[in-house]
This record gives structure tokens, sequence and C-alpha cells, in this order.
């Protein structure tokens, strides 16, 4: 099955505007834990509006899954909004701080590799160099790949981090208003009209 | 009182009573102290001291479930809370609005382990549909007023308040926070509606399953029946969303539903679900459940529409509306066929003829009112009371569904007859279920309830775990005798001051039955049953509904009474 229900498990990113106060992480957290939801990686930030922040998730799954998981998470009384990306045109960045072992044989190679990445130099060691590289998924991993030959020390990731692109900040929360959903494949198949499938949104909520 | 006076916990009470709250159920301790002191300031709240916190949310939600309002309760910190836990966790699968109100330690000690410290709030996250805890004096009528909006709102749910001690205390100076509105639920779409609508007028073989969701629905749903002619079925929860008297009611679904309903979801082409979440208990195996219907699933909760069964029209909104518009514009279906199978179904019921548990059941039922109030248990009395009992009208069937919770029934009768003292609060129990909530008797003696009607139905076994060693454990009954220690009930209630009664035997049972309901106090009537009484029909766990056992299989030799007999003989 290909198209907008493929069953095959995969990486789905998702925002979320949040209440900002106390357990609000961890009662999302166990939510996805208790219903046994993947998640993969994980940011939260303040936002442009006092009191409310903003997590990005990228969650494993199917389709089906992914959007139990976002109806469920919808339902708490924390959560103002949810974005499911993939719904719509989004820019991605994701921070990585990378420690690469150096010797005086591989300082320069390691350099030009990292200026061919835009990677900035943030912590100079006498056998280490600390590199900060921002970027989509795709170009990190490609950085961290690149420098595996030469002795990676430590990295940390900050996981991913999306907007919707554009103007449409109002876009609707996706779980309630929008009703795109797996249990309707069969309908969605025969019978909505093309445009509708292509969006994969019957809108029947 | 003059504003200096105001304390956090003088505004709790102040903000309770501003929202009609009259009565609520609770026990006292250390970190809730400055609450019950306030308490005896506020004389419109009437407290109802239990003899657990357990029976005391129990009663609660008892309360809730039979009047559809919220029920509030009060317990100390740590223990005190903790006691809750699983009346919480109830009310969150039931779907009940609980306002949990627990104390806590002081601030400056919170997360130092401090005596009858617990992390309340973290411990009831996944059971809570939200929790707070207060920190701030002046936030705490405002998170009061919000804890019962989400509590009752949409889906209702419990939602717990945790204060610490010296907020309670503090002074409060500002205003005493007035109800919200319930929030507007949009109505479902009408686009969703009329692809319902082309699929029920498609059908050959429809029907309309409705379950806890439905209860305030239950004269649009008889309504949207009606007009289709479409039989209904209706789930444990939902038990009285439907008259039981009328022709087109099925019974109940599931584990040990009818077989009329059961037959009717396996062959069914379309199947209405209204305010139900399709439980394991339900469905049996999922892919053998309506294996040939287009399922049209009505519920307000986005997450429970595709979260079990595949469905193919959603329709997202409230029972009561989404009924209403599926019954404009219907026309009566004309299918002789579906309707000659079903009636052939409906024949296949038996009521039990010889003398044990369900013969027990089925003479307490008959004698309900349709304004009587039936609480139950849980285990094979429970099974057998939905089964048996024919409810007419909704919120008078009281039971816990979804958590299966043993020691539910008696507190939460209690809560019913409190709401309602015109009707008599009847509470059939288990000998095991009962034990763990029966200290409770002291609530009936303390407020002088006279309404509350207990029968236990005494089997000395935990019945319904012996029925599955019988089925899928070779009959190895491991610790589920009880005869050989259980109190004498009689003496039990009399050391509480409660009235009780007796039958041993089926000629006993008419007389005893009326001596109990007759008697002008709350009373207990002990029917000792032989205890080898199994439930069905019975859907085997992880079978399909096809698969349903209609009536009990013959016994294989030795007997349950020989089995009881050698555990006897090796007590000695």
């Amino acid at each position: 099955m290909t198209g907008p229900f493929d069953s095959t498990p995969k990486d789905h990113l998702v925002s979320a505007l949040v209440r900002d106060e106390p357990r609000v992480l961890t009662r999302i957290s166990s939510l996805f834990g208790r219903r046994g939801y993947n998640i993969r990686s994980l940011s939260v930030g303040s936002t442009e509006h006092p009191g409310l922040s903003r997590m990005t998730f990228v969650v494993t799954g199917d389709r089906g899954v992914v959007e139990q998981a976002m109806r469920q998470l919808e339902k708490l009384h924390d959560v103002v909004k949810i974005i499911d990306h993939s719904l719509e045109k989004f820019v991605d960045r994701e921070l990585v701080l990378v420690k690469v072992a150096i010797t005086p044989e591989s300082r320069v190679e390691v350099r030009q590799i990292a200026e061919d990445f835009r990677a900035r130099i943030v912590d100079v060691g006498r056998h280490a160099l600390t590199f900060e590289v921002t970027g989509d998924e795709g170009k990190i991993t490609a950085f961290i790949e690149q420098m595996r030959p030469f002795g990676i020390i430590e990295t940390m990731r900050t996981g991913r981090v999306a907007l919707t692109r554009g103007s449409n900040a109002d876009i609707p929360s996706h779980v309630y208003h929008e009703g795109e959903t797996e249990a309707l494949r069969p309908v969605v198949e025969s019978a909505e009209p093309r445009e509708e499938k292509a969006r994969g949104v019957p809108n029947l909520f | 009182m003059t504003q200096q006076d105001m304390t956090g916990a003088k505004a709790l009470w102040a903000t309770l009573a501003a929202h009609g709250i009259n009565t609520v159920f609770g026990y006292p301790g250390g970190a809730i102290m400055p609450v019950y002191d306030a308490l005896t300031f506020y004389p419109e709240v009437r407290h109802i001291l239990g003899r657990h916190e357990q029976g005391a949310i129990h009663a609660a939600e008892g309360w809730a479930k039979a009047t559809g309002e919220i029920g509030v309760c009060i317990a100390t910190s740590g223990p005190g809370a903790t006691n809750l836990v699983t009346g919480l966790a109830d009310a969150m699968l039931d779907s009940v609005p609980i306002l949990a109100i627990t104390g806590n330690v002081a601030r400056h000690l919170m997360g130092t382990d401090a005596f009858q410290e617990a992390d309340i709030t973290g411990i009831t996250l996944p059971i809570t549909k939200h929790n707070y805890v207060v920190r701030d004096v002046e936030e705490l009528p405002r998170v009061i007023a919000e804890a019962i909006r989400i509590a009752r709102s949409g889906r209702p749910g419990p939602v717990l308040v945790d204060i610490p001690k010296d907020v309670q205390l503090a002074a409060y100076h500002g205003e005493i926070a007035a109800p919200h509105a319930r929030p507007e639920i949009p109505a479902p779409k009408p686009e969703a509606i009329e692809k319902a609508r082309e699929l029920l007028r498609s059908a050959r073989k429809p029907v309309i399953m409705v379950g806890g969701g439905s209860l305030d629905a239950a004269a649009e749903i008889t309504a949207l029946a009606h007009a289709w002619d479409i039989p209904v079925i209706t789930t444990l929860m939902g038990l009285g969303s439907f008259p039981a008297s009328d022709p087109l009611w099925l019974g109940m679904p599931g584990m040990h539903g009818s077989v009329a309903a059961n037959r009717a979801i396996s062959e069914a082409d379309v199947l209405l679900g209204i305010g139900l979440r399709f439980d394991d208990r339900v469905t049996g195996r999922v892919n053998g459940f309506a294996p040939n219907a287009s399922i049209i699933h009505v519920d307000l909760d986005a997450a429970e529409i595709g979260k079990i069964v595949r469905t193919h029209v959603p329709v997202r909104g409230e029972a009561r509306v989404a009924a209403q518009m599926l019954a404009e514009g219907a026309q009566k279906l004309d299918l002789p066929e579906w309707r000659e199978k079903i009636a052939e179904w409906k024949t296949r019921t038996q009521d039990p003829d010889h003398w044990g548990a369900g013969y027990a059941v089925k003479a307490v039922v008959d004698r309900l009112r349709p304004d009587d109030i039936l609480s139950s248990d849980v285990g094979q009395h429970q099974m057998l009371a939905a089964q048996l009992a024919r409810f007419e009208r909704p919120r008078r069937w009281i039971n816990s569904g979804g958590l299966g919770t043993m020691g539910f029934g008696f507190p939460a009768a209690i809560g019913a007859g409190m709401a309602e003292p015109g009707v008599r609060s009847i509470v059939i129990a288990g000998d095991g279920g009962f034990q763990m909530t029966a200290q409770e008797l002291a609530t009936l003696k303390k407020y002088d309830i006279r309404n509350v009607k207990i029968c236990i139905i005494n089997n000395s076994f935990l019945g319904m775990v012996r029925q599955w060693q019988e089925l899928f454990h070779e009959r190895r009954y491991s610790e589920v005798y009880l005869g050989d220690s259980n109190p004498d009930f009689l003496k039990l209630a009399d050391a509480y001051g409660v009235p009780a009664y007796r039958a041993d035997r089926a000629e006993e049972l008419p007389e005893a039955i009326d001596a109990w309901l007759n008697d002008p106090k709350s009373s207990l009537l002990e029917i000792v049953v032989p205890n080898e009484h199994g439930v069905f029909p019975m859907v085997p766990a992880g079978a399909s509904l096809s698969e349903m056992i209609e009536t009990e299989p013959p016994r294989p030799t030795p007997g349950i009474e020989k089995n009881a007999a050698a555990e006897e003989a090796k007590n000695a």
C-alpha cells in the first residue's frame, strides 16, 4: 500500500502548542509511554505567546497509530493545538553538537569537511574539535557520517523543530477539525473526490 | 463573613456552594484539617463521612452515575489520597464526572518526603482527565471552577485538585468563582450525518448499538430506532438507554451478551454505534466483530473513533444531537427476513429455572420498580443482573463497567441512594466484593439512610474467577474458595445495626425478599446459593462473538462441592 495511508511504520513530524504549566511534559510523555507510542525525538521551547510552549515530536508508527496518538494528545487539557506537518508544507531544523577526535594529520581535513557543511567550531582542544551544525535531519546525519572515520567522541542532537511555511499561522488543529482517518480507508479510496483524496481529508468530523 | 476571615479552605467551600454542590463524600486527616474546620461554617454543604476513602469516592461515583451531576469527594494527603486511586481509575474508564479534592503537606515540605506526603498528582496523572496542585491561594476558586467544568464537559471524567495545607490556611482576598457555562459541543457535520443516512437506507441487516455515552439521549435514540425500525442493542454501560420492554430491544452484547445481540452483530451489514467505545468485553476478537458490517460510529471523543474497530462513517458529536439528526428524513426499513431471524434469536433465552445464583438474581430483579436504582458489584452476580434485569429508563443501573472494581457496588448504592432518597437503591453484591467495602455499613447507620437494600449472593466463591478456572485452567480452583472464612453476614449487619435476612433455599426466597424490601430501614439480604453456577451465554476470551457458547456445558465430575469439601478438609 502506498500513498497517505501507507501502513509501514515511519517517522511523523508533529507540533503541539501546549500550556506552559508544571507537569505538562510528564503528562504528555506518560500518555505516550502508557499507550506504547514511540517518541523518537522531542523538542520543547517557549513561543511568542506568554504561557504557551511549543513541542515538536517525531513519532514512529503507521498512519493509524500516529493519528490515534495525536487524538489522545489533543484531549489533554494542556494541549491547545496539534499540527501534523505531513498535511502542510513546513520547514524543519535540528541542531547537533559533535565532538570529533583529531590528530595533527587529520586536523586540516576535518576542518575542511566542516566548512563544506557550514559547521561552526564552538570549542577547540588539542585532541578534539566540537562543531555546531544546523540543518535538516539528512544533513546532520551526513555530517556525522563524514566525521565518523576520524572518531566521534560524543554527540548531542536537539531533535527536530518545525514550523509551517507561509503566513498561515492560524491553520486549525488537525485532529478534531479535519478528520483524515486511517479508519476511513475503504470509503476514501472508493468514494472521495480526487482533490480531497490528494490532501487526504474527508473532513467528516 | 468579612474579607479578612476568608481563607483558602473557606474559599473552597464557598466555591463548591456557588456551584450548587450540596453533598460531598470524604474522610478527614492531618493535611486536610483546615478544609474540615472551614466546613463548620458552611451548613449548606452536607458532608458524608465514609469509613474508607475508597468507599467515599465510590459513593461519589454512585451519586454521579444516578444523577448525571458531578460527584465530589475529599481526602487527606498521602494514604488518604492514594486510597482514592481505584475510584479515580474507575471514574476515568466509565467517564464519570468526579471532583476529588486532596490535602497535601505545606508547600515548603513538598518534595521532601514529609509525613503523609505522596505525589498524588503524579500518581493520578494517567487516571484523571486533568489534575492540579494549587500553589497560590488566590488561584484556588478559579482552579476549582475550572476543575468542575473539565470534569463535566465533553466526555466527563475525574479531576483531582491537590491543595497544600498552608494554601488552605492562607488568607484569600479575591472573589468566589462563578460556575462556567458548559462549552457548546459542535453539532455533527451534516455531510457525516448524510453519509450515515445513506448507509442506513441501503441496509438489509441493520442494528443500532448504544453505550454509556447515550444515557442522556434515551428519548432521542428510542425515536431514532422507531423512525427507521431498527433493532437496538445496549451495552453493559448503556443499559436503560433504550427501554427493555420495547420489542426492538435485543439485550446486551459481548462476553455475556444475549444470543440475539451477539448474532445480530455477527450478521449485521450496517452497525450504528452511538456513545460507546468498543471495549474488548463487547467486541470479543476484534477482527471477528461485525465482520460484514459497515460501521457508523457516533462519539464526542474523536480519539474513540477508529481506535478499536474500523469506522466507515465517523460522526463526531453528542449522542443526543446526532440521534436527532439521524432520525430526520428516516424511512421505515422493510426487512421481513432480518426481522424473522431476530425473532428466532430472541427466543433463545432461558430464564434460570433451577436454584442457583441466576435464580436468586432473577427473583430480586423481578421485584424492581421502574424508578428503583440497581447497583451491582463485580463478578457473576453483575453479569446475571445485567442479563436478567429489565431497565426502562437510563441512570437506574450502576456498575463498574470499564475497571471492573470489586467493592464498588455497595458504596455506589449509598451515593445513589443519598442522591435520590425517595427511591430504593438496591445493590446486588457477591460474598467476595461486599467484604472489600463492607465497613460502609457504618455510613448507613450514621446518616440513618433508609433506602439502601443490600443483597449478597453468597456462593462461597469468587465465582467469576472460579468459572474461568473451570473453563480455562482445568478446574484448578486456586485461591477462590471463601466459604471457610466468610463472616456470618447477618451478625456483621447486626453489629452495625442494619437489619438482615437470609434465604438458603428457593422456597424461602419470596418471603425473605418481602421481609427485606418491606423493612423500613436499609437492610441486608443474604441469599446462600449452591456454588457451581456459571454465567452463560459466554464468549470465551479471545474468541469472536459468533463463537458464543449459548448454554452451560455439562459439568464434569467430580463437582465443585467435592472440591470445596476437599479444601475444607485440607484446612481443617
